[in-house]
């Protein structure tokens, strides 16, 4: 089921669909409020371009030297080609420290691979301590959003659930409440267990450690407290130096949620006393997006989620209406990178608009990425029957300027005299939920001779 | 051939053979007239308070400001109201019990009210997570403008762990309502000495 089909199921309940909408543009205005405060802001999106340019065009390089300085300063680095790999890198390091409580920290690469049911089916038991993902993991739900995990539940929602699942109290949906009472339930998992995975927000080369990002400390915390701390991430993660930091920490809150910095951002460059520290460096097909000039951008990016946040299809559709790990325009251009024929219908679910490029802060032309997808699904065939119909048509008659003329002056004249019923059948899917505009008297040609006179 | 072989081969196939250069992160930023008012607000705004103690030491300042607390612990040397030594116990999770932990802090952030933690004195960092209030003691003379100079005082030449706290735990999975406390302290104070 392609996305259009799981939007209509999303948007078949208007108030709800609203809701989301204003939900999600709220935290893009708080983006453009922080944003706004700092007349550098354009220079700083220019330098976390070129700084993110420059390290996946020397990517080995800085993998290279990271894995030096990390292995120097006592940390131990693994190489995953795949989700296969990574998830048997974890289990096994889990295994080999008799593992076998886990609390993790967000990370969408983890989600990407799969981590949490294969874990679960070799015995492990894996908690996600981010409120928002434990909320999801709690009801058997992906994340539908890279930064806000549970921004498609209500507090009515999540009050059921934790009701269920932590016993609280019956229809008390207090967001205060629930998140000190999912506070009390996390804590004990956190002070029992055995081993804590994170994300990696930024992987600094010169210094061989790793950096990540939370308001909640969850990550900070999870890898405080067990000897064994494993951290995921994807190659693209590495950047070349500590003040390249400088740059990433001024966009990266302020892009995602309207904050000047996330609460913690905590710097590992060794374990906790006695502890081991490892790091799985992931590829999963993102080497391959590096030769491809079209979409090899798609590789700078830094997860804040900004562009879903201001993209009018994300918005009005729900994250859970992409069927890809990530959703929104970044999700839609990665996925298609991916997988062209699993994810052939995401690069229309894009108006075209061009704010998620205008958001961007490494500045990645998600726009244009998506307008290039959608003609390599047009040309891998992999368009519906219908629409490749309308395009055949269209393009021929528009090959036939005489043949354009005289269909045009048809159309202006017939379809405002047409019943209702005929011009919306079923047929026109361009209908639907849309209005014909008021058509004009005459064609742009005609007028655009007229004034020529 | 290994995985970490076929990946780095594989990159290098990949790759664009020429690139542009590094550039400058150092650009002209934004500078406050009054550092100490911009961080204050700042941090007032996610949630924590700047205080700047005047004629006082900081045992009396925890003396008048939090009262009835049962476990008090420190990694700032001056401060004698310590009710255990974090650095003597086997196990960070002894500290789970902490209500209150006066921490030293490097120098503060103008721009975004965070504060650079890095003491590889404290033996357990989970000190700065599980406690539920923290202080954070910090010279007044270090106050930066942006995370542009901030990192010009981050050193990691040798192992070690350090992070900015910027105000107290926080969350808004919940349809967006902001809620303090979430894993981390439910209270940061930053008191310049």
């Amino acid at each position: 089921m392609g996305h259009p089909k799981k939007a209509s199921k999303f948007v078949a309940n208007s108030e709800r669909m609203h809701w989301h909408d204003k939900a999600l543009w709220f935290v893009r205005e708080r983006r453009d409020l922080a944003t706004h405060q700092l007349d550098e802001w354009e220079e700083l999106r220019r330098v976390a371009s070129e700084i993110k340019t420059h390290t996946m065009d020397r990517l080995d390089y800085y993998l290279e030297e990271f894995e030096k300085n990390a292995t120097q300063k006592g940390l131990h680095i693994h190489w995953a080609r795949d989700a296969k790999e990574h998830n048997e890198i974890v289990l096994n390091l889990l295994l080999t420290h008799g593992a076998k409580r886990v609390v993790k920290s967000k990370s969408m690469l983890t989600e990407e691979c799969g981590l949490n049911p294969f874990l679960e089916k070799n015995g492990i038991e894996i908690v996600d301590t981010d409120l928002g993902e434990r909320i999801v993991q709690l009801r058997k739900e992906a994340p539908s959003h890279i930064v806000l995990p549970a921004i498609h539940l209500k507090k009515e929602e999540v009050g059921k659930t934790f009701e269920e699942f932590l016993n609280t109290q019956k229809d008390n949906c207090d967001p205060t409440y629930l998140t000190r009472e999912a506070r009390k339930h996390l804590r004990e998992k956190f002070l029992t267990a055995d081993a804590s995975i994170t994300g990696v927000n930024f992987a600094i080369a010169q210094t061989g450690g790793v950096v990540v990002c939370t308001n909640e400390g969850n990550a900070d915390l999870g890898a405080s407290l067990p000897k064994l701390h494993i951290a995921s991430m994807g190659i693209e993660k590495v950047i070349p130096r500590l003040e390249e930091l400088s740059v990433f920490t001024r966009l990266l809150a302020r892009s995602a949620t309207g904050q000047p910095i996330t609460t913690y951002t905590s710097h590992f460059h060794a374990p906790i006393e006695g502890g081991e520290l490892h790091i799985v460096i992931v590829d999963n097909g993102r080497s391959d997006t590096l030769s491809n000039s079209d979409f090899k951008e798609s590789l700078n990016c830094i997860r804040c989620g900004a562009c879903l946040n201001t993209c009018p299809v994300y918005r009005r559709s729900g994250g859970h209406s992409y069927g890809y790990t990530i959703p929104g325009p970044i999700g839609s251009t990665l996925g298609a990178s991916r997988d062209l024929q699993a994810n052939r219908t995401l690069p229309f679910a894009c108006t075209l608009c061009a704010s998620c490029s205008n958001v961007c802060p490494s500045k990645i032309k998600l726009h244009n990425q998506l307008y290039r997808h959608r003609q390599n699904v047009v040309k891998a065939g992999l368009l519906g029957a219908k629409k490749r119909a309308i395009l055949k048509v269209s393009s021929w008659v528009m090959k036939h300027p005489l043949l354009l003329d005289f269909v045009g002056l048809v159309v202006r004249k017939v379809v405002p005299i047409l019943p209702r019923g005929i011009v919306y059948s079923k047929a026109n899917i361009w209908g639907r939920g849309r209005e014909v505009p008021k058509f004009p008297k005459k064609s742009f040609k005609e007028l655009y001779k007229e004034r020529k006179k | 051939m290994s995985s970490r072989e076929t990946i780095l081969n594989s990159i290098k196939k990949n790759r664009p053979s020429s690139t542009i250069e590094l550039p400058n992160t150092d650009i002209s930023h934004v500078k406050y007239r009054d550092r100490d008012k911009k961080f204050a607000t700042t941090l007032k705004s996610v949630g924590g308070d700047a205080v700047w103690l005047e004629d006082k030491s900081v045992d009396e300042f925890v003396a008048e400001n939090y009262r009835d607390l049962d476990v008090i612990v420190s990694t700032y040397l001056e401060f004698n109201g310590s009710t255990k030594d974090a650095n003597e116990l086997e196990t960070p999770h002894l500290l789970e019990d902490v209500d209150l932990a006066v921490i030293k802090g490097e120098f503060a952030v103008a721009e975004n009210g965070a504060v650079w933690i890095k003491n590889p004195k404290n033996r357990h960092r989970a000190l700065y997570f599980l406690a539920t209030r923290l202080l954070i003691v910090v010279d007044k003379n270090s106050i930066v403008d942006s995370m542009h100079e901030a990192y010009k005082l981050i050193d990691f030449s040798r192992a070690g762990y350090g992070t900015f706290i910027s105000g107290p735990s926080k969350t808004a999975d919940i349809e967006q309502a902001l809620v303090i406390g979430a894993h981390g302290a439910v209270e940061v104070c930053v008191l310049f000495v």
